[in-house]
């Protein structure tokens, strides 16, 4: 817990931080005047610390609307001479993509390093993907941190390199590093430039005619990544197989080494940099190797990258054999190139290649078998799926959606969207949703869907979209629905935070970054100025939110519907909270017909079965007082006393 | 400390404040001198998931995740997931505090799936492991008027079994560095009572 631990400056001193901790220390050690991102996990603690950060260390963070208006305010800053960050995750540099590789061809001026949070497995993302082939679209340098100490050091080098060539420099970050913890060494918080000017004589130009200028940069990056104190071997000096891993796999290629006893025979050779690649460094290694093991997450980005390089110079590396990947020799349960690394699979990895102490290997990454190593059987560990929590104002809307689409009959369909409310694909949102791409992708789904009607098709459309995705990506979606005529609604779960990253806020709302009072964009006003109708309606208010849905689709052209309720984890906060409980009494258990609708149907988690009475009961500890329930319970058994109370 | 590493994972379901709890450790152990590497994610994680954190307390630079089968010790804020993670992370030298208190899955609330019988998981964790001390940690949090301080009383309890070669107050001054006022009264009143049910 080291946000203290960002302020101190003492140099030499180890704290405990975060990868993402690191990299915020990073860059307030390097100057940094500018960030500017949109929240996404696994790398939102680095704005919302640098938020925090502001107004002692002299420098402006930002929660834009979106990741490409964020790249392009990064890459004002340093075009006036500021040192500037900007923070995304994997799908937020789809969204910047086109910026991006236009901003890469222009050039920058001061120090701009681009954060990229990949999350292999997608612990907390929709989809995994490997950035590293699109910065390399891009024609950036890559550095990969495997620890959080590496992270602070890679950021400070990040900033050097990017000036050197005047490109922005990504540091890719997996979930391991930005959410992992180590010791990080405190280094000095360097003076640095903050009078901003934009030179007479400067331009910064997306043309071919820069094309060459872009490949001569990563040509001096080349020569300059051999230098870089990033990449290093471990191992015998002459070893016959050689691992080349980047990032924390790095970490667990050596442990994996040292547990198979394969110490004094296999190399451990990290890649600091992974584009452009230090070659030099690589040949060195790979004329002594016979067996080459390539251990990273998720794409065989160095694998692909390195196998040319050994191709443009097999004569003087010959003889020698690729493993990884391709070869299917590293691979996670899912197979190659699916999920993330972690210690046993690349245990497993290293001991197919030597074709040593494969079976204990492969016993440790099958838990699927039906007693494990500890002598647990798998019989009877329900599975923990993931759900709205307890009161979240979602539960209510997707049942309201759900009551007023039965009610319509003419099986309509719901789009959904990014954030929170994507878990209503699972169970707890009846998995009502049909379809989930990226940020906004529904609304656009839903213009199309809307323009069916000449073909014959009748289906009511809903597209479902948080308010911040509603900033980030919805309003285009929406002008395009105004001016085509398009036939859907629009509903905006509006829970006045951008929840599933973290609670930062959005436009919306009176807050920025900094914690500064600002005055936050209504949605409704935005949505009216373009001539659409809008409704706003309590989804904790059941009944009223099912009519309402239903009236609005009867109706014909685009609207939109907001369902404006606090986030329930923000709402638990607050200090005048009622007591919601079930009146024993009253609950008539099994023989009420309802089949446990509280805790089978709604399934509130808070909403449990007490088997020893045979009726329903309220776990106190969970329960966010939402009181959606009270309005449900057939029997009306549900009672509320005290504190603020949801008028129905 | 029994051996060169000390790994221990913390488990619990989202929003339980297991992180907070894995940080705690993690930062006594730094300011102690240890190299520490945590290993954890979050997001996702407050929506009712199951959560991991694992933290190895150790002289050396080692990467972010346990291997299997070698937890020395683990936290468990829920029954079901100390289950889970015994399953795959633990051993016969696994020590383990679990907090007896259920968190019931979906499945479970859609009387789809049963959830284990809490003594018989208990032995079952028994027979296999070093140790359990099975601790009804939710309760000693209300008792001490803090019902969302389980996070805290684990904490405690683990301090209490001193497997970890620091002292108490090295753990107080971390609390004292993340709350102030009536809050750091009522997480010390709930450490401290964590860490008198074991020691």
């Amino acid at each position: 817990m080291s946000f203290l631990s960002l302020l101190v400056n003492e140099p030499g001193r180890q704290v405990l931080m975060s990868g993402n901790e690191a990299i915020t220390r990073g860059a307030i050690e390097a100057g940094l005047s500018y960030a500017a991102s949109y929240p996404g996990s696994p790398t939102a603690e680095i704005v919302t610390n640098l938020g925090r950060l502001a107004k002692t260390h002299e420098l402006y963070a930002e929660w834009s609307v979106n990741e490409k208006v964020a790249i392009e305010e990064a890459a004002g800053a340093s075009f006036t001479g500021l040192r500037s960050l900007c923070v995304v995750k994997h799908n937020g540099l789809n969204v910047a993509l086109d910026s991006l590789v236009s901003i890469s061809i222009g050039g920058v001026k001061a120090g701009m390093v681009l954060v990229v949070g990949d999350d292999p497995a997608a612990h907390s993302s929709t989809n995994e993907e490997d950035s590293r082939l699109i910065s390399k679209v891009a024609h950036l340098p890559i550095l990969e941190p495997s620890t959080p100490e590496e992270a602070k050091q890679m950021t400070l080098a990040a900033y050097t390199l990017s000036e050197r060539v005047q490109l922005p420099v990504t540091l890719r970050c997996v979930t391991r590093l930005s959410h992992g913890s180590g010791n990080v060494t405190l280094s000095l918080i360097q003076p640095a430039n903050k009078k901003p000017v934009f030179k007479k004589e400067d331009r910064f130009v997306t043309h071919v005619a820069f094309h060459q200028a872009q490949e001569i940069k990563l040509a001096k990056i080349r020569e300059a990544a051999d230098t870089l104190p990033f990449n290093t071997y471990t191992g015998p000096e002459d070893a016959k197989t050689i691992i080349i891993a980047s990032g924390p796999s790095s970490l667990y290629a050596l442990e994996a080494v040292q547990a198979l006893g394969l110490a004094g025979e296999v190399g451990v050779l990290k890649l600091g940099i992974t584009w452009p690649l230090p070659e030099k460094f690589l040949l060195k290694h790979m004329k002594h190797a016979e067996k080459v093991i390539f251990i990273e997450e998720i794409e065989p980005f160095n694998e692909e990258n390195v196998m040319a390089l050994a191709a443009q110079h097999m004569t003087d590396i010959y003889p020698i054999q690729f493993f990884g990947q391709h070869s299917g020799h590293v691979a996670g349960p899912k197979g190659p190139g699916l999920g993330e690394m972690d210690p046993d699979i690349v245990k497993r990895s290293i001991a197919r290649v030597m074709d040593t102490g494969v079976a204990e290997a492969e016993a440790a990454v099958a838990t699927t078998n039906a007693v494990s190593a500890a002598g647990v059987p798998s019989a009877g560990i329900p599975e923990r799926e993931m759900a709205f929590c307890a009161g979240c104002p979602h539960r209510a809307s997707f049942w309201a959606m759900k009551s007023a689409l039965a009610l319509d009959g003419r099986n309509g369909v719901v789009l959904g969207d990014i954030g929170c409310y994507s878990l209503a694909l699972r169970r707890t949102g009846w998995s009502l949703p049909q379809t989930m791409h990226a940020m906004g992708s529904g609304a656009g789904i839903a213009n199309g869907l809307g323009k069916l009607d000449m073909f014959g098709f009748n289906q009511p459309v809903i597209a479902v979209v948080g308010d911040s995705t509603f900033f980030h990506a919805t309003i285009p979606a929406l002008i395009n629905a105004r001016y085509t005529s398009s036939n859907f609604m629009l509903v905006v779960l509006d829970n006045e935070t951008t929840a599933m990253t973290g609670h930062q806020p959005h436009p919306g709302l009176n807050k920025n970054a900094m914690g500064e009072d600002v005055q936050g964009i209504a949605m409704e006003d935005v949505v009216r100025g373009l001539n659409i109708p809008v409704s706003i309606h309590d989804p904790y208010d059941v009944k009223g939110t099912v009519e309402t849905v239903y009236k609005l689709l009867q109706s014909e052209g685009a609207k939109v519907l907001i369902l404006r309720r606090v986030c329930a984890l923000l709402a638990a906060k607050a200090e005048t909270r009622p007591r919601v409980y079930v009146n024993q009494d009253q609950c008539i258990g099994d023989d009420c017909g309802c089949n446990r609708f509280c805790s089978t149907t709604f399934s509130c988690p808070a909403t449990i079965w007490d088997p020893k009475k045979g009726k329903a009961v309220i776990d106190e500890v969970v329960c966010n007082r939402c009181q959606v329930c009270v309005s449900l319970c057939p029997q009306g058994a549900i009672k509320v006393e005290g504190g603020d109370q949801v008028a129905r | 400390m029994p051996g060169k590493v000390l790994n221990i994972i913390v488990t619990g379901v989202g929003g339980q404040g297991n992180v907070l709890a894995s940080q705690i450790i993690a930062t006594a152990a730094v300011e102690s001198g240890y190299q520490v590497s945590v290993g954890e994610t979050f997001g996702a994680s407050q929506r009712g998931g199951s959560v991991m954190s694992h933290v190895r307390v150790s002289q050396e630079k080692l990467g972010p995740l346990i291997p299997r089968g070698e937890a020395d010790f683990i936290l468990g804020f829920e029954p079901l997931e100390t289950l889970r993670t015994f399953r795959e992370y633990g051993s016969q030298k696994t020590q383990v505090i679990m907090n007896v208190r259920p968190n019931y899955p979906l499945g479970v609330l859609l009387n789809e799936d049963k959830y284990p019988d809490i003594p018989e998981l208990t032995e079952n964790i028994r027979a296999n492991s070093e140790r359990v001390w099975a601790l009804a940690a939710t309760d000693l949090a209300v008792s001490v008027g803090v019902p969302v301080g389980t996070n805290m009383v684990m904490t405690g309890a683990f301090v209490g079994t001193h497997i970890l070669p620091i002292g108490l107050e090295t753990y107080e001054a971390v609390l004292e560095g993340l709350f102030t006022g009536e809050i750091l009264r009522l997480n010390l009143a709930a450490f401290q009572a964590g860490f008198k049910a074991v020691s």
